[in-house]
């Protein structure tokens, strides 16, 4: 944690570099160490990290517009097809990328993945034995409008098992990657789907220690998404590091 | 209004046929060249590898970069065909990666301070439940170096892990170790 009223060099806080970012929330992102995730084991730093007062190497990030999209597009549904749709139950997926200060985030670039409806990743080190979809690949990209709204469509994941513990399976995600306005708001992270009885028994999604924020990766359904006749919508928001409150703002 | 930040989750291992698709056909955003036609600059290739706790490597993660240019600017939009400052790519069956970029210059720091040339570096991975950030500073760059302020926060016997060192075939050597002895300095930014 950074010292709110000094910098590491000694300035005091109206010299900071503009668009300085509030803290990591450690109280909502998960440890690194996570004992009953097998994988954290060997992969989990075990010195403290050190804290950088943030410049302009952290405040500044890439900007990937529309022209990243290329051949992935948001709707997943039609960006594999080879001779026919992708088998499943579509689904829309939209909300908001907003900052903590509840500003939207505009023009940012969100890149999602999953698994098909039978629970099968196209990556070529997947070896479930479930059927793989010719017209679904489970990429898509999009970038958020001026309000920070973001849309995909796409086919309802399938829960598939992992061997992290005798009968693990993972609760049906999309994985979202962002990389916000800046390089300190990137965020990866996944979206569960309401009601999936597989969330309580997930090492994954209950190594997030807060219940109110593990609760914040389910989707919500929502009425107000759903396509008459054509799809069920799911609304997810996402809150990414907001601009820190300086004495001058308030 | 405030909000409270989205959990992190761990990219899993099976990411590449969205985040470094080309073997899938697909371009991705980014990947291991930032280099652009009429970019100046000192051609370099960075090149490491990733290793865990057991020090076996880590053969499915992804590493991604943000540099600025050879006049320490860090470019504001990501076009097609110019340098984008941001490099993304997936380590291979030995856990390596590899960047061809340019050597950045120096940056702003705080307040008056300069800091020394360096490159920001996310790697994440199955097993890690948030990416993790470092930096890659250069060995030959031993007189800005000592000036750093971020260098300067870290413990003087962990320093050595951020620094590229370069060998006799002019690639800079950045190996990361997620843990153990000689565990990577890893940031909390």
């Amino acid at each position: 944690m950074t010292t709110k009223n000094m910098t590491n060099a000694g300035l005091p806080e109206n010299e900071m570099p503009k668009n300085e970012l509030s803290a990591r929330d450690w109280s909502v992102h998960p440890p690194y160490f996570c004992e009953t995730y097998k994988s954290t084991v060997l992969r989990s730093p075990r010195q403290k990290l050190i804290p950088i007062d943030h410049t302009l190497s952290e405040t500044s990030g890439p900007g990937y517009g529309e022209p990243s999209i290329g051949t992935l597009g948001p709707d997943l549904t039609k960006s594999a097809v080879k001779n026919g749709l992708p088998l499943g139950e579509r689904i829309i997926v939209g909300g908001r990328v907003l900052g903590e200060d509840g500003r939207p985030v505009p023009h940012t670039l969100l890149e999602i993945w999953q698994a098909n409806a039978a629970g099968r990743y196209v990556h070529e080190a997947d070896q479930h034995d479930a059927p793989l979809d010719p017209n679904f690949l489970g990429a898509g990209r999009c970038v958020t409008d001026a309000d920070g709204r973001y849309s995909f469509i796409s086919i309802k994941p399938g829960a598939y098992p992992w061997l992290n513990h005798p009968n693990a399976w993972r609760p049906a995600h999309i994985h979202f990657s962002l990389l916000g306005p800046s390089f300190s708001t990137r965020l990866i992270t996944q979206m569960f789907f309401p009601g999936d009885p597989l969330l309580p028994l997930d090492p994954i999604y209950n190594a997030v220690p807060d219940e109110e924020a593990r609760s914040r990766l389910v989707c919500d359904f929502s009425i107000e998404l759903t396509k008459p006749q054509w799809a069920l919508g799911y609304s997810f928001d996402i809150v990414l590091r907001g601009k820190r409150a300086t004495p001058m703002e308030i | 209004m405030a909000l409270k930040q989205t959990a992190s989750q761990t990219i899993g291992p099976f990411f590449r046929y969205c985040l470094t698709p080309e073997s899938y056909g697909h371009a991705g955003i980014a990947g291991a060249s930032l280099q652009a036609p009429g970019l100046k600059g000192e051609k370099i290739r960075i090149a490491g590898r990733i290793f865990d706790g057991a020090a076996a490597p880590v053969t499915d993660a992804v590493v991604e970069i943000w540099q600025a240019d050879a006049e320490g600017v860090y470019p504001e939009t990501a076009e097609p065909g110019k340098f984008a400052g941001f490099g993304r790519t997936g380590t291979d069956a030995s856990g390596q990666f590899q960047f061809d970029t340019i050597k950045p210059g120096t940056v702003p720091g705080r307040g008056n301070a300069w800091q020394a040339p360096h490159i920001g570096v996310i790697v994440a991975a199955r097993g890690m439940l948030g990416h993790i950030f470092t930096r890659l500073y250069f060995a030959d760059e031993e007189v800005a170096n000592a000036q750093d302020q971020v260098l300067a926060s870290v413990p003087a016997d962990r320093r050595r892990t951020l620094i590229a060192t370069r060998g006799a075939d002019g690639v800079y050597r950045f190996d990361i170790y997620l843990q153990g002895d000689d565990e990577t300095v890893f940031f909390d930014v």
